[in-house]
């Protein structure tokens, strides 16, 4: 099998805002650069561009001047911009680093290698999840999963659907999906009301976010849309697919009120818990991590973005869940340091400012206790292995488990197709209160292979 | 001319050009198209972006695509999948 192979002075993987403001960084200090990204086109999650070709809408897609002009610089001499490429590992070697892929961008799969002195990894974050009975009928998906539908597709999830979770993350989906032509049926925001009263004096800081915040607000009155603070999903119901949601109110501590519950019918559900970011190809060149605020592994870095490893730059959500605006100044950051060129100070303190503001919206929106009340035995906590709840904590009582990297391996919660992405949050937390030992999700934050590739791939390598 | 179609079990149905088997599914009203290995579950789009590997379904014979992932082209066969996908090496 063929396999490319070629040099650089960076390579940034990821071509969201994070990515792609750091290949404009690059470019402008002179430095040849490759952008590797699993997507069709730029943009990553938050610019994700209509598939058909089309312009983006407007009512989606926020800050389209600065997609567009970063997007310009792909085509300045001196980038390589490669799409569709699904980055399994990056190694260390030589002066530099080595990113593997699998070049998905023709018939058949292409292992490729492409080589940097200098690495800047933008990989984004997906949404973070939590089980409840019923959460693996068809109907039920992650708020990202109905965004992307409309963003990419002009494709709204379902007719009647209920938007539930926290953080701000579910206002822009159900505005999205009122556009879109959805009934939403409601709104269900766990966090109560006070806890934003708490953050006002960063929160009134940072008033475009709050300006944008009100206009989805505005678009959901204007359609009779209930967003109520304090609820949450119990659980989904239906045969082969969703067909009614009971949702029920929280009490100020994040427990259910007992008896205040509601049966709603719904063919969709959109739920969103904050994000988890995607960690492992650092993990596996040796980054050193830790755990934020909102309970997510992340790297450490420094003021110029760079790791515990150099030559290793992490920007974006991968370094702190933080949004579009504090990623694309991250990026621009590592990009600046990754080419050598400094730093402009105003650029630093907006890092600052903007992170200040991420630290108060994971304070306003924790992950409430009430999902872990709400589980069945048979609730399944690894949706590709189907493992149930009660399998995993039996595992757990029986042999004193106390992390969660051992639930996973005696009762095999994380080992299927997504390597645990989708429940390991969820495994670590049940992990540490079964066994009373602290939460750790470290444990299942390694993934050696980060994206599936064949026995020939591996091989090549 | 006429639309572009793409055969889902058989069936014709319609797609936009770009969208991802998922979206094209969605978009025709089927919610599901997998049964899983062990409790014979329906499943279809979860995550939507590629981390979950709820959607996984067969294309033109190669099974465990992602629905989410892959564009739909003219007369592509899309088939739902049972359990592992390699129903023929099961004994």
């Amino acid at each position: 099998m063929a396999t490319s192979r070629s040099e650089h002075d960076a390579v940034v993987v990821g071509a969201g805002p994070a990515g792609l403001a750091a290949v404009d960084q690059l470019v402008r200090a002179g430095a040849t650069v490759a952008l590797l990204d699993a997507g069709h086109g730029p943009g990553g999650q938050f610019w994700r561009q209509p598939a058909s070709g089309a312009p983006a809408p407007a009512g989606l897609h926020h800050d389209l001047g600065t997609y567009s002009r970063l997007v310009a610089a792909l085509g300045r001499d001196g980038v390589r911009y490669l799409p569709q490429q699904h980055v399994w590992t990056v190694t260390a070697e030589g002066h530099g680093f080595t990113v593997h892929a699998v070049d998905r961008s023709g018939a058949e799969e292409v292992p490729v290698e492409v080589h940097g002195r200098r690495l800047v990894l933008a990989t984004g974050a997906y949404d973070r999840q939590v089980p409840f009975p019923g959460w693996d009928l068809p109907g039920v998906m992650t708020a990202g999963g109905v965004q992307a539908l409309l963003k990419a597709h002009g494709v709204a999830a379902g007719r009647r659907v209920v938007v539930a979770g926290t953080g701000p993350f579910l206002l822009p989906v159900a505005a999205g999906l009122v556009a879109g032509g959805a009934d939403v049926v409601s709104v269900l925001e766990a966090s109560p009301r006070g806890r934003w009263l708490r953050e006002a004096p960063v929160v009134l800081r940072n008033a475009g976010k709050l300006g944008e915040a009100a206009g989805y607000l505005r678009t959901l009155a204007a359609h009779r849309v209930p967003v109520r603070t304090g609820w949450t999903v119990a659980r989904a119901d239906g045969g082969d697919a969703l067909t009614s949601v009971t949702v029920a109110r929280l009490d100020r501590s994040g427990h259910r009120v007992a008896g205040a519950e509601r049966v709603v019918e719904a063919d969709t559900l959109a739920v969103g818990w904050g994000f988890t970011p995607q960690v492992e190809l650092a993990v596996g060149v040796g980054c050193r991590t830790r755990v934020d605020a909102d309970g997510s592994v992340v790297c450490e870095v420094d003021e110029y973005q760079q790791t515990s490893v150099p030559g290793v730059y992490v920007a974006g959500e991968a370094c702190g869940v933080g949004g579009a605006a504090l990623a694309l100044v991250e990026g621009r950051i590592a990009g600046a340091a990754a080419g050598r060129a400094p730093v402009p100070r105003r650029t630093s303190r907006r890092r600052a400012a903007l992170r200040r503001f991420a630290a108060a919206v994971h304070r306003a929106h924790p992950v409430p206790d009430a999902w872990m009340d709400a589980l069945d035995d048979d609730t399944l906590l690894c949706r590709c292995e189907e493992v149930p709840v009660g399998r995993v904590r039996a595992a757990v009582q029986a042999s004193a488990v106390a992390d969660a990297r051992t639930a996973k391996l005696l009762a095999r919660p994380g080992m299927g197709w997504c390597q645990g992405r989708v429940c390991g949050y969820a495994t670590s937390c049940l992990t540490a209160r079964w066994s009373g030992a602290p939460y750790d999700p470290t444990g299942l934050a390694r993934r050696p292979v980060a994206s599936p590739v064949t026995f020939d791939t591996l091989a090549s390598g | 001319m006429a639309e572009p179609t793409f055969l889902f079990d058989g069936e014709p149905t319609p797609y936009a050009e770009g969208q991802s088997v998922g979206a094209a599914l969605t978009a025709a009203g089927i919610r599901s198209w997998r049964t899983t290995r062990v409790g014979g579950r329906p499943r279809g789009l979860f995550c939507g972006i590629g981390i979950c590997f709820d959607c996984l379904v067969t294309v033109d014979g190669r099974p465990n695509e992602r629905a989410c992932l892959v564009r739909v082209a003219n007369g592509m066969r899309v088939t739902t999948q049972e359990g592992t996908g390699h129903g023929d090496l099961e004994v």
